[in-house]
């Protein structure tokens, strides 16, 4: 295998004698690849991520993320989750900047380079359409804007990996799919590559290259399905029948899984 | 006068002219809501006085606000004497209070292992009526001003370690696996966002704490003291003088209320991201 993240049958528990939280895992995905993970809610998804980004060591098996083994923290990794956890008392943009207070090399060349630094924040709050919005404060904006400025954080550093746990989970569906429009432009732009954490399946399909689906606890992986839907993918894309093909089967397949055994 | 220009000149919607009242109405409620301290201080003491008066209460047992006013003008020089010290006494445990349990709190609140061993000595050091220690603290250090410090210091630090505490134990799961991720520090994540996430928490607890520190020198002063308007309370009580005990009560409710409203006005300086949404 020569994937950039490669799970290699990896089980996970929490605790000694606990249920397997993640039974024989085992996943791979290229540089660059657009992955969605979707599955019953308690299904270890979020296991998954903890996982890969070495927040969480693995009971069994390896975890190899850009050739290395994962042992701790992987700071070439940026994380969003549903609670957009921006901080009340810094500005947006102060926000968008707290990775770099905190990552090297960018801590120790902050001071220094202030100014640019702070232009690259500016710039890719305008690529997600938030110019203008840099010194409100997070409770000034929707809860969309909250999102935008959360994915900004998570990518200022420019990290390889994005992990992205149920980031649009709270926000109204019209609001959601622009957010999707929005997260494959910078993915497209960017090109790092992306693990999506959703239980939405039209969201998994818009946006993924692959889906996995994964079983009720304890978590494995039932299935990898390949999307080959062209990009860029529009509201319009959403309508043929080729991707409401695909979140059917994909509706199907959950719907399997919630039935088994119980 | 620009209203009226403005309407000469155009004929105003007549949308324009109903919300006039409203806003005067708002207006008018606003300004209630600035007076209703003072008036519900000012219908105490007349509900008070006319208590005292309709039933006939000798002053031996309750005097009049009336009274009580008099002899504040009275003892003026006496009560400001005392007044300073007890402000001086209060003020000296209240600081050693915010070093005290910002530290202990500091601690506390980013460690569970140390969360879980200071917890019951805490909870029951607070227990404790310190009333029973202020006997202690003379021992040890005699009557005077130490024993006041003291104990409107170990009444006062409680709420401050909890809230401390509790402001950097409630940190989101979410944020702190943002930062860990990034390679942060325990010390980064204390800086980055415990410490500015806990600042409300311990605003609100210096509030309770500084009327706290009150009770605790009073207390101490009425007990072992020389000086101070518990002193003085104590040595009027024994003199039947029922006015000057009074009248310290409200010295000591009058600093407290001050007091209060500094740390509340630091408050809101200081954390206004908190107080967002209520002007």
């Amino acid at each position: 295998m020569s994937g950039f993240i490669e799970l290699d049958r990896v089980r996970l528990r929490y605790q000694e004698g606990d249920e397997l939280a993640l039974e024989q895992t085992s996943l791979e995905v290229a540089e660059g690849e657009f992955v969605a993970v979707v599955g019953p809610s308690g299904c270890g998804k979020s296991s998954l991520m903890k996982l890969v980004t070495g927040l969480l060591p693995p009971s069994e098996g390896n975890i190899t993320v850009a050739g290395q083994d994962v042992s701790g923290p992987i700071s070439i990794v940026g994380m969003a989750f549903q609670a957009s956890t921006l901080l009340p008392w810094r500005t947006t943009l102060q926000n968008v900047m707290l990775p770099l207070e905190i990552v090297q090399p960018h801590r120790s060349q902050l001071r220094r380079h202030r100014a640019a630094y702070e232009e690259k924040a500016r710039a890719l709050l305008a690529e997600v359409g938030l110019s203008g919005f840099e010194d409100k404060y997070p409770w000034e904006l929707s809860g969309g804007m909250q999102q935008r400025a959360n994915l900004c954080r998570a990518l200022i550093h420019e990290p390889k990996l994005l992990m992205l746990d149920e980031p649009f989970g709270a926000l109204d569906a019209f609001t959601r799919e622009e957010l999707w429009d929005t997260l494959q432009a910078l993915w497209m732009q960017h090109g790092f590559t992306v693990i999506l954490v959703t239980h939405d399946l039209r969201e998994a399909v818009y946006l993924a290259d692959t889906v996995y689906v994964m079983s009720k606890r304890p978590g494995r992986i039932l299935e990898r399905r390949h999307n080959p839907l062209p990009r860029p993918r529009t509201q319009e894309t959403s309508f043929t029948s080729q991707f409401v093909d695909l979140v059917h089967e994909l509706r199907d397949k959950i719907k399997d899984v919630r039935a088994a055994d119980g | 006068m620009a209203e009226e220009s403005i309407t000469r000149d155009a004929p105003a919607p007549p949308a324009r002219r109903d919300d006039r009242p409203l806003v005067k109405r708002m207006a008018t409620h606003r300004r209630t809501q600035k007076a209703a301290p003072y008036l519900s201080t000012i219908g105490l003491f007349v509900l008070w006085e006319g208590i005292v008066r309709l039933f006939d209460v000798p002053t031996y047992i309750l005097p009049t606000p009336s009274e009580s006013f008099v002899a504040v003008w009275e003892y003026r020089d006496a009560i400001w004497m005392h007044a300073a010290q007890t402000l001086y006494t209060t003020l000296a445990g209240f600081a050693i209070a915010v070093v005290f349990g910002v530290l202990l709190g500091a601690l506390v609140g980013s460690s569970r292992a140390i969360y879980d061993a200071v917890n019951p000595l805490l909870i029951g050091f607070n227990s404790i009526p310190k009333v029973a220690v202020v006997p202690i603290l003379v021992m040890w250090f005699g009557i005077g001003s130490v024993p006041a410090i003291l104990t409107a210091f170990l009444i006062s630090f409680f709420p401050i370690v909890v809230n401390v505490a509790t402001g950097l134990a409630t940190l989101e799961p979410e944020l702190r696996d943002v930062l860990r991720s990034l390679g942060a520090t325990r010390r980064d994540i204390l800086v980055k966002v415990g410490f500015p996430r806990a600042l409300p928490y311990f605003f609100a607890s210096l509030k309770v704490a500084i009327t706290l520190a009150f009770v605790g020198s009073v207390l101490a002063e009425t007990v072992a003291s020389n000086l101070g308007v518990g002193y003085l309370m104590m040595s009027a009580s024994s003199k039947f003088n029922m006015p000057l005990v009074f009248a310290g009560l409200m010295v000591i409710a009058a600093m407290g209320i001050a007091m209060y409203e500094v740390c509340n006005r630091i408050e809101r300086r200081s954390t206004k991201w908190a107080h967002r949404g209520d002007q």
